[in-house]
């Protein structure tokens, strides 16, 4: 029988960037009201069940616990993932949180791991490899740091045995396997696995899963520690850029290619 | 005293670009000494001098390389005490921007990834939202940590060159303790064309291409360009996942990005909105492509491609 295994994958909701999305207020914040699963997300969600039913699942005693912190909405990333098959959820959510830049962001959610990892310690966290909207990727780095854990980024397989992992990554030039004892955290590609949809069972048994809800204060956190006052980078402005406009279209009339030549030759890139 | 730090990664023989422009950015801000990883070969050393650097940090320990991310930011942080530096600078690859995270919470330092230009007092620029904002952005803590992007400025040696004195720098003992260890490293197969995110011209093939990139790689090298592709015709397995530009692959900024076979979809506009100059070549009229092309072609690639390459070749003799 393989060990099993206590997994949290950090969630987030993010706004669709299907649509327009807009920076707003004192802070150029992003408008959330309209926000989903990221999609990157669920790479490291199907890791996390994927490991887990391999060891028997949550009859067997795993855990799956999908983690998000931010505002009332970040719940959906929870209820999303809890009908995809997370186990349970874990809400960290607070006023003094808003605003929070990576190192605020990092400092709560080492916390909350902390505070989760007091009824058990927890094996594995797992994020995807970036978010869709603030595409900082600083937090797992500094998840890892604060925790003082290793951290495996950007892994396109990986297995866990005889409490160690096993990661595969990807670079331009090379590819190179890793190894790391537990507990680590982990940052997947979107090259890992093809998530799964949830289905009508799991919709319905996501209903009867606990997500509990935390406050800065649940897990020791400072209020000034975090948000705005608490972050150590600023947004000074923000602007709109004008959005692109089309140039000239042609249709190519047997002689677009000697066209396209002498559009780059006028505009200095041959 | 120097106050800007560059951290420069195993040079190998020669300095990249990406490094020479961090060097023109920390001479902008005052008095740059770099941090290296790696040996340091006559070359580069003369490179470093030429641009104003006065003192190399190196490393105690050798074996850096062997582990992920962490002991090379447990090195720099050291490195940071030891220059007394109030600003860092770092390459903004995936590696870099990690490395600037975890020096980030060992020294309490703000930082910000991304950045295409540095002001004097330590403002940052950077678009987000897939390009559609521009913003700026500042550290509060008395260190700022940057990570910059290539292509944000054009490399220019010190008018008054320097002799960088070389200091070693302790690596803490635990640094390498709870990090991940490499256990095994491939190369990959180099393909001679520029690295796409350098790059000054791209060219990227998608769905049009139907499998053959053969066209789109003709004229990458007739204009000594590098390729690129949409999700699309990555996940189709015709071509390396490396090449994939857009939200789930790279945000490249480079002078010229021709898009062959390519509908222009918002994950794909992500990664390449901030090129210079536009060209979209497309079947479909339709295409959203078109609606942030300087030039664009609707017709059919495997005329306008081939065509295209042998003009070049024949302009440029």
């Amino acid at each position: 029988m393989e060990e099993t295994l206590k997994i949290i994958v950090l969630v987030k909701h993010v706004p669709d960037a299907q649509f327009d999305r807009h920076l707003s207020g004192e802070g150029h914040t992003t408008d959330r009201d309209e926000s989903i699963l990221s999609e990157l997300d669920e790479y490291a969600l199907e890791a996390a069940l994927q490991l887990t039913e391999a060891r028997g699942g949550s009859k067997a005693g795993n855990k799956v616990i999908a983690l998000s912190m931010g505002p009332a909405g970040a719940v959906n990333a929870i209820k999303k993932s809890l009908q995809i098959g997370a186990s349970e959820g874990v809400h960290l959510t607070d006023q003094a949180l808003a605003g929070s830049d990576a190192a605020a962001t990092s400092l709560a959610l080492a916390a909350a791991i902390r505070h989760i990892g007091a009824d058990g310690p927890v094996d594995l966290v797992l994020t995807g490899m970036a978010s869709t909207d603030g595409e900082t990727s600083l937090v797992p780095a500094q998840l890892a740091e604060r925790l003082g854990l290793p951290q495996v980024t950007f892994a396109s397989s990986l297995d866990v045995d005889g409490g160690r992992i096993t990661a595969r990554r990807d670079a331009d030039t090379h590819s190179e396997t890793v190894e790391a004892p537990l507990p680590a955290v982990v940052s997947v590609t979107d090259q890992i696995n093809e998530p799964r949809y949830p289905n009508f069972k799991g919709i319905i048994a996501a209903k009867r899963k606990s997500i509990t809800t935390l406050s800065l204060a649940d897990v020791g956190v400072d209020p000034a520690q975090v948000g705005h006052a608490g972050s150590w980078t600023t947004v000074t402005s923000a602007e709109e850029r004008p959005p692109r406009t089309a140039g000239t279209i042609i249709t190519d009339e047997g002689d677009a290619g000697i066209k396209l030549v002498d559009f780059l030759a006028a505009q200095k890139l041959l | 005293m120097a106050n800007v730090l560059v951290f420069i990664d195993n040079p190998g023989q020669a300095l990249k670009k990406s490094s020479l422009e961090l060097l023109t950015i920390a001479r902008s801000l005052g008095e740059p000494a770099v941090a290296l990883n790696g040996e340091l070969h006559d070359d580069v050393a003369a490179a470093l001098g030429a641009h104003g650097v006065t003192a190399v940090f190196r490393p105690s320990a050798q074996d850096l390389d062997d582990f992920l991310v962490a002991p090379k930011a447990a090195y720099l942080a050291a490195a940071v005490n030891k220059s007394g530096a109030t600003t860092v600078l770092v390459e903004n690859s995936p590696e870099g921007k990690e490395v600037a995270a975890r020096l980030g919470i060992r020294l309490g330092a703000g930082v910000i990834t991304d950045v295409v230009a540095v002001d004097a007092d330590r403002t940052a620029h950077k678009s987000v939202l897939a390009g559609s904002y521009n913003t700026a952005a500042k550290a509060t803590t008395p260190l700022t940590v940057l990570t910059v992007k290539a292509n944000s400025v054009t490399p220019e040696p010190a008018a008054a060159p320097s002799a960088p004195e070389t200091v070693t720098v302790e690596v803490p003992a635990d640094a390498t303790a709870s990090a991940a260890r490499i256990t095994a490293r491939e190369q990959k197969v180099a393909s001679g064309r520029p690295d796409l995110t350098d790059a000054r011209i791209v060219v990227a093939g998608g769905r049009g291409l139907d499998g053959d990139f053969g066209p789109v790689e003709e004229l990458a090298d007739a204009l000594g360009a590098a390729v690129g592709a949409s999700r699309a015709a990555t996940d189709a397995g015709w071509i390396s996942h490396d090449a994939q530009v857009g939200q789930t692959g790279k945000t490249i900024s480079p002078q010229l990005y021709i898009s062959a076979g390519i509908s222009g979809a918002i994950q794909q506009k992500a990664g390449m909105q901030t090129a210079k100059v536009i060209v979209a070549v497309n079947k479909d009229a339709e295409s959203p492509v078109f609606e942030i092309a300087d030039f664009g072609i609707v017709g059919d690639l495997f005329q306008v491609l081939p065509q295209a390459t042998e003009e070049i070749k024949k302009r440029k003799g």
